[in-house]
């Protein structure tokens, strides 16, 4: 894989987030109300004040003009203020993006070592009942909407149980890892089940098209046990279309993680989301958006630049 | 022995295209089951509201204040408002499904036409196209929901040309493909050397060939905006009370979750396995509407 390649994948980036700020401001801008929506229910605010508003945001401006505008301070960093709190968008996601990397994080992890070897055992075991039994619980798995599953967990584990806590990122005084671990389980659990679900179908089909390969007859020839063959000649060639998938993946995730933070009260940019949308906090809603996009291309072009490690047949000039 | 083949070759009738699918169709114990179960969710959800004694916005005011328990009179409880909660699932499993049905209607024009026109017409046209799909992709499809609801606070229809609009990506990706296949093939030449036009070449002729892939995309698409809706009805953003749907009655029950579960498990049964028998749907079509031989 050359450098030039990785290059031209991150320019290929430019006219896509491009496109994405235009078809956000667009939007925004379209709303009967526009940007400033908020306050026009305001009865305290006069129609005066409104007007100097306007003019603060630049709001006064033709709507092409404003669009370049706010286009050349998101570039440099300015993204404005947020309308609820008064404090700068950028900085208020960076302090929400914690909780979001450690949930996020943690369900990415139980969704990697728990998806895996599904797939595996379902492949080697193809057709059998356990296949047959793995393949109805993915697709179920599939079909279960996050929030409801967030609710039956409280329910459970909450409410008839009282092992753990309903919500929220810690306790009150408290915030010992075991309080914390507690406070986790359950988003994680919620917010990892689908990923798990879609990517052991993926795992287990990249894994069946491997071991159909005569490169592993060969290796079962040569006297490898169904150990050796599975996790030093199929593994890695399995897992490559599985990469693709995980990647696709991460927009679902992002949706997830907006339900699964709502829900369990949990601290980060899912539940800002949430926040400013009863706030109807454009500037936040618009940074978040963006951020959001840039998560997914990137997401994007990581896998494309794994899939091409792993694959060495796979050149990109 | 060779002679018997060809005559049983020769005796046997030609099976059409869709029989044969029909036969691969029935094959598939669990797509069958989900087609049976949607059909009789349609059935429930049509007729329920004219059998139930409720109607899905009728108060009992001595149930008013809390959630009441199940009761022969109202079989799965009543919500806090006194109204019955069995009717007001069913009405909601109409809205739900009527949705679904909707915008995966609108999704699979979109991306049909989006991808049909990419496809066959490739170059300048295609990279636009494709150019404009991958920017849809790429903005988080549930905050996007949320966003326009938000903004324009849209009523049902509307709500439901959102949520259509917002899943047809991958349909568009797939028809593409499709399309770029098969307008290589002689049957297309042989058309276009009759003098057939650009809009007759893929509505004629391509996309008649390309129709299983697309039925498959369709019927997954069901799935793809029940959930969506749910999901946003849930959140407080789609539709709205009094008209129930699975999303928002889950969200009210979400509130008196520990009081009355009864409320918050039945919604949700209703959207795992409809949406379940949609996928298990659409994957028996898959395997009858193309066999990989």
């Amino acid at each position: 894989m050359s450098l030039g390649y990785i290059v031209r994948r991150l320019l290929g980036a430019i006219p896509l987030l491009f496109g994405i700020s235009l078809i956000l401001f667009t939007i925004v801008h379209l709303a009967p109300g526009g940007p400033l929506d908020v306050y026009v229910d305001n009865p305290s605010v006069s129609k005066e004040a409104l007007d100097q508003i306007a003019k603060a945001y630049g709001l006064d401006q033709p709507v092409p003009v404003q669009y370049v505008l706010w286009l050349k301070s998101m570039l440099v960093g300015d993204w404005g203020y947020s309308i609820r709190t008064g404090r700068p968008v950028l900085s208020e996601i960076v302090l929400r993006l914690g909780p979001t990397m450690e949930l996020g994080g943690l369900a990415l992890l139980l969704s990697l070592l728990i998806a895996i070897p599904l797939g595996i055992i379902s492949a080697s075991r193809r057709g059998s009942k356990l296949d047959g039994t793995l393949t109805l619980v993915s697709f179920a798995g599939i079909s279960t909407p996050v929030f409801w599953l967030a609710l039956l967990l409280q329910l459970l584990f909450s409410v008839h149980l009282g092992w753990l806590p309903s919500a929220g990122y810690k306790s009150i005084g408290d915030g010992s890892f075991p309080d914390r671990l507690a406070h986790i389980v359950m988003p994680a659990a919620v917010l990892s089940l689908a990923t798990i679900a879609s990517w052991s179908r993926f795992i287990r089909s990249g894994m069946v098209d491997v071991l159909n390969q005569d490169y592993i007859r060969t290796a079962y020839a040569k006297g490898r046990g169904e150990r050796g063959v599975v996790f030093f000649h199929a593994l890695r060639n399995a897992l490559i279309p599985a990469v693709t998938v995980i990647a696709v993946d991460f927009g679902t995730v992002i949706s997830g993680a907006v339900i699964t933070e709502t829900v369990f009260a949990w601290p980060g940019i899912g539940r800002l989301f949430m926040e400013s949308m009863d706030g109807r906090d454009y500037p936040m809603l618009m940074g978040l958006m963006m951020m959001g996009s840039v998560g997914i291309i990137v997401a994007n072009i990581v896998a494309d630049l794994t899939y091409a490690a792993l694959d060495p047949r796979i050149r990109y000039g | 022995m060779v002679d018997s083949t060809i005559e049983a070759i020769a005796t046997t009738p030609p099976q059409s295209y869709g029989r044969r699918a029909l036969k691969r169709f029935l094959k598939r114990p669990m797509a069958v089951l989900g087609l049976a179960f949607l059909v009789l969710l349609a059935l429930i959800v049509i007729f329920g509201p004219l059998i139930s004694p409720y109607s899905f916005d009728g108060q009992d005011f001595s149930l008013i204040g809390s959630p009441g328990p199940m009761t022969a009179e109202h079989w799965l409880g009543t919500d806090e408002l006194g109204r019955d909660a069995l009717t007001r699932l069913i009405y909601g499993g109409r809205v739900s499904l009527a949705v679904g049905l909707a915008g995966a209607i609108i999704s699979t024009l979109v991306g049909t036409v989006v991808g049909a026109f990419a496809g066959f017409y490739r170059g300048w046209t295609d990279t636009l196209l494709m150019r404009f799909t991958d920017v849809m992709l790429s903005i988080p499809t549930l905050p996007l929901v949320l966003l326009l609801s938000g903004l324009f606070r849209p009523g049902p229809v509307l709500l439901v040309a959102i949520v259509g609009t917002l899943i047809w990506m991958g349909t568009a990706r797939l028809v593409r493909s499709q399309f770029m296949a098969l307008r290589e093939r002689e049957f297309v030449e042989a058309a276009r050397a009759l003098g057939a036009g650009g809009f007759r070449l893929m509505f004629r002729h391509i996309l008649p060939t390309a129709i299983g892939p697309i039925t498959v995309a369709a019927t997954l698409a069901v799935g793809s905006a029940i959930m969506l809706e749910s999901a946003l009805s849930f959140l407080g953003f789609g539709i709205q009370p009094p008209v129930p749907t699975w999303g928002n009655l889950l969200n009210s029950a979400s509130s008196w979750l520990s009081v009355a579960p009864w409320l918050a498990i039945p919604p949700g049964l209703c959207i795992l396995f409809t949406v379940l028998s949609v996928n298990f749907l659409g994957d028996g079509l898959r395997d009858a509407l193309e066999p990989k031989e």
